[in-house]
């Protein structure tokens, strides 16, 4: 009897401990001692850490006590880790987060809200921020997340690749009016026949596994994975079976993209053409090959832009949420949005004209940066996201394998993901 | 207590020139010896029952109560949710297909992982020139980090990779083999268990080292095939060390995890995602831990009845059970 109750006491204590566990968080501390904020990012570019690094110190000579550091986690498994350390109870004081999750982040009630701090700072100019860049961040008239990048997605091309092959380089096809998915295609196609190893055009991070990167070619064919309301799928419309019938025939039938497991990196040379955000201009810095870079191709439903996000969130259950937001601002003013638009294309009106981002960018032309940048953030639409998106993610990747085999029935393998992704959308899960 | 009382009035019973009955001091005795054995073997047992009670015992109690909740990692709100965990489960469109991939994967497994060990056993049990530099060529993988290991094999399984270039030298157009779903299944399970198999031949090859030479005599002596001799003498006294792999086998093919992460993150589609791969999906890509914890029970109840399923089954084929 004695050593049941000796078992359920021990248990009752590891129950209670577990329970105080979940909960997590920390009481905020007191801001005016020192303070120490840590800020986990995705990017392990030394040059991008120097320029963090640099902002920090910056405001380390006006705010003496506080010191940022900033804390760079794999890419690739990059949300979970942030979730693991906020449900452990440490999260970090600041946080960059992925558009896809920004529903979940926002809606949760972890971040603060950002909009008296950034509208009380001196010289902010809170209403620079184009409306279109902050809505997904937006909950009310509340800013949880500041979209500190926003990237369009454009196709880098290999000039001296393309030219070998014999086809016409976007930039020419551009000026004659032709730059549609399909002559992209066909261009691509010429690639491997010229040059046995080597691959037309490569979707980059798509990897038959991330498949919210073919966005970039839905929208030129107006397609998208569900509803604007989020409740209904729409892998079954006809613009997106046109889509995924050409993406098809272009893996498997025209040999223009490398098939599922084969690697291509455009970045060292092994394809023509890659679709891929604009802030990875930066790799072509050391480029061996002439290269180019052109918006979106047109589709039949004309020339769609699409940008990807980056945003940046204070957490409420931080030690110290409100220098988090304090140096937020900092971060994200006007001076240093110009400074740091040279990797991540800013959300402030003011910057996004193609004089001011060329200083920021050496690499490309101030034509370049026109048509793809400005116009890309202006007049494109932001990659889709929804609330639960790692189930709907899950599901729609397991579902999709069906449509990557060589005689796949299109319209009956999207019907499958449809049916697979149902049940998430409509929950809301 | 009764220590000090017992040792409390041998003291007083001396004092008056009372001894105590001789048989009672010397039980008092020996409970002492017996009682101070039982705290010392406890104190040596401790460090690995602390060990077992923080990293085993305590997160099995954990996972039970975790999957009774509903636990939103971002919020941080922990709610009482009753069985609704388990409804889920059993209404999870995707379970199917991820427990015919768990059996489909763990039989394959298992068969060929036992079938090829006793085989490799038997053969460099022979005694020819060079079995040992054999033996240490088929253990070798077992030392390799099975991530490494998993790495290598999906460089090698690419559609453009070594195994196809291989099989294009016979004439043979191999599959995708990491991208189409039956060979994707069929590449983790040899990927796997060639990467094992040698722990289980040095374990059937110490067992058919303890056979007696005497009755592999006596056998020759009454004209038994070489056949005949393995599947009446040699097996039936090799089956305590099969039941040992195969239970070792079945519990660790319901375990594997690092190649099918490497290899194919359970694709395609949900052929190679067996049940531990989906319980870290629904944990760690998913964020859902209520749910990867109700999976760990239904994982846990897996493996605790397929072992005492082995274990009562032992005595219908294992020797001397």
């Amino acid at each position: 009897m004695k050593r049941l109750r000796w078992m359920s006491g021990v248990l009752a204590a590891g129950l209670a401990l577990a329970a105080a566990g979940c909960g997590g968080g920390d009481k905020a501390e007191d801001d005016n001692g020192p303070v120490s904020l840590r800020m986990t990012v995705w990017t392990a570019n030394k040059d991008q850490l120097a320029l963090f690094d640099q902002i920090a110190a910056d405001y380390k000579s006006t705010h003496p006590n506080v010191t940022v550091k900033f804390d760079a986690l794999p890419f690739d498994s990059y949300t979970t880790a942030l979730t693991t350390q906020v449900a452990g109870g440490n999260p970090p004081d600041l946080a960059w987060i992925f558009e896809k999750d920004a529903p979940d982040f926002v809606s949760s009630g972890a971040l603060t809200d950002l909009t008296p701090t950034l509208k009380g700072t001196a010289g902010y100019d809170y209403d620079d921020l184009a409306p279109a860049t902050t809505k997904l961040w937006t909950a009310g008239d509340k800013l949880y997340g500041y979209p500190f990048s926003t990237s369009p997605f454009v196709v880098f091309y290999n000039a001296d690749m393309l030219t070998k092959a014999g086809a016409q380089t976007p930039d020419q096809l551009v000026a004659a009016n032709q730059w549609t998915w399909t002559a992209a295609e066909q261009a691509a196609a010429k690639v491997p026949a010229a040059e046995p190893g080597k691959f037309g055009l490569v979707i980059r991070d798509f990897d038959y596994k991330v498949w919210d990167n073919l966005a970039s070619l839905w929208a030129g064919y107006g397609a998208a994975p569900w509803s604007a309301d989020g409740k209904t799928c729409q892998f079954t419309s006809q613009p997106m079976i046109d889509a995924m019938t050409f993406l098809h025939n272009a893996v498997y039938t025209d040999k223009a993209m490398p098939p599922p497991g084969t690697a291509a990196d455009f970045f060292a040379g092994d394809s023509a053409m890659t679709v891929t955000q604009i802030s990875r201009a930066a790799t072509l810095k050391d480029a061996k090959f002439k290269w180019g870079v052109a918006p979106l191709p047109a589709g039949p439903a004309g020339a769609q832009q699409l940008f990807g996000q980056a945003g940046i969130g204070a957490f409420g259950k931080g030690k110290h949420p409100q220098a988090a937001a304090d140096f937020l601002a900092f971060f994200s003013n006007p001076a240093n949005s110009a400074k740091l638009a040279q990797y991540f294309p800013p959300p402030r009106t003011s910057l996004l004209n193609a004089a001011s981002l060329k200083a920021a960018n050496p690499l490309l032309t101030a034509e370049q940066l026109d048509s793809v940048v400005v116009n890309g953030i202006k007049n494109g639409a932001v990659k889709a996201s929804h609330l639960g998106y790692a189930k709907i993610d899950e599901a729609v990747r397991a579902a999709m394998d069906t449509y990557y085999q060589p005689g796949a029935d299109v319209p009956a393998a999207l019907a499958g993901v449809c049916k697979a992704v149902e049940p998430l959308l409509s929950t809301g899960s | 207590m009764s220590v000090s009382t017992a040792s409390a009035a041998d003291t007083q019973g001396g004092g008056r020139g009372h001894r105590p009955p001789p048989g009672r001091g010397r039980r008092d005795h020996r409970m002492t010896a017996r009682r101070r054995d039982a705290v010392a073997g406890y104190l040596f047992v401790a460090p690995q029952l602390l060990g077992w009670a923080a990293f085993v015992g305590w997160p099995v109690v954990a996972v039970v109560w975790y999957s009774l909740h509903s636990w939103n990692l971002l919020a941080g709100t922990f709610d009482w949710a009753g069985l609704a965990n388990y409804r889920q489960l059993a209404h999870d469109p995707a379970l199917g297909a991820v427990l015919r991939a768990t059996l489909f994967f763990s039989v394959g497994l298992v068969v060929l992982n036992l079938a090829l060990a006793l085989l490799l056993a038997v053969l460099l049990n022979q005694r020819l020139r060079g079995t040992a530099v054999f033996r240490t060529i088929f253990f070798s993988p077992v030392v390799v980090s099975l991530v490494a290991w998993a790495i290598v094999s999906g460089t090698l399984l690419q559609g453009t990779g070594g195994i196809n270039a291989l099989l294009s030298k016979v004439g043979i157009t191999g599959p995708n083999w990491l991208h189409e779903p039956g060979a994707a299944l069929i590449a983790v399970i040899v990927t796997q268990t060639i990467k094992n198999v040698g722990l289980n031949m040095v374990l059937f090859l110490a067992a058919l080292q303890g056979v007696p030479e005497e009755l592999y005599e006596a056998a020759a002596l009454d004209g038994a095939s070489r056949w005949r001799t393995f599947w009446r003498i040699t097996f039936p006294l090799i089956t305590p060390t099969v039941l040992l792999t195969s239970i070792i086998t079945v519990v660790g093919s319901l375990q594997v995890f690092a190649p099918i992460q490497v290899l194919t993150a359970g694709g395609p589609g949900n052929s190679t995602n067996v049940l531990v791969y989906d319980l870290y999906k629904q944990g760690f890509v998913a964020h859902d831990l209520s749910y990867a914890s109700t999976l760990g029970v239904l994982l846990f109840v897996i493996v605790l009845a397929l072992t005492a399923i082995q274990w009562q089954m032992r005595k219908k084929w294992v020797v001397n059970e």
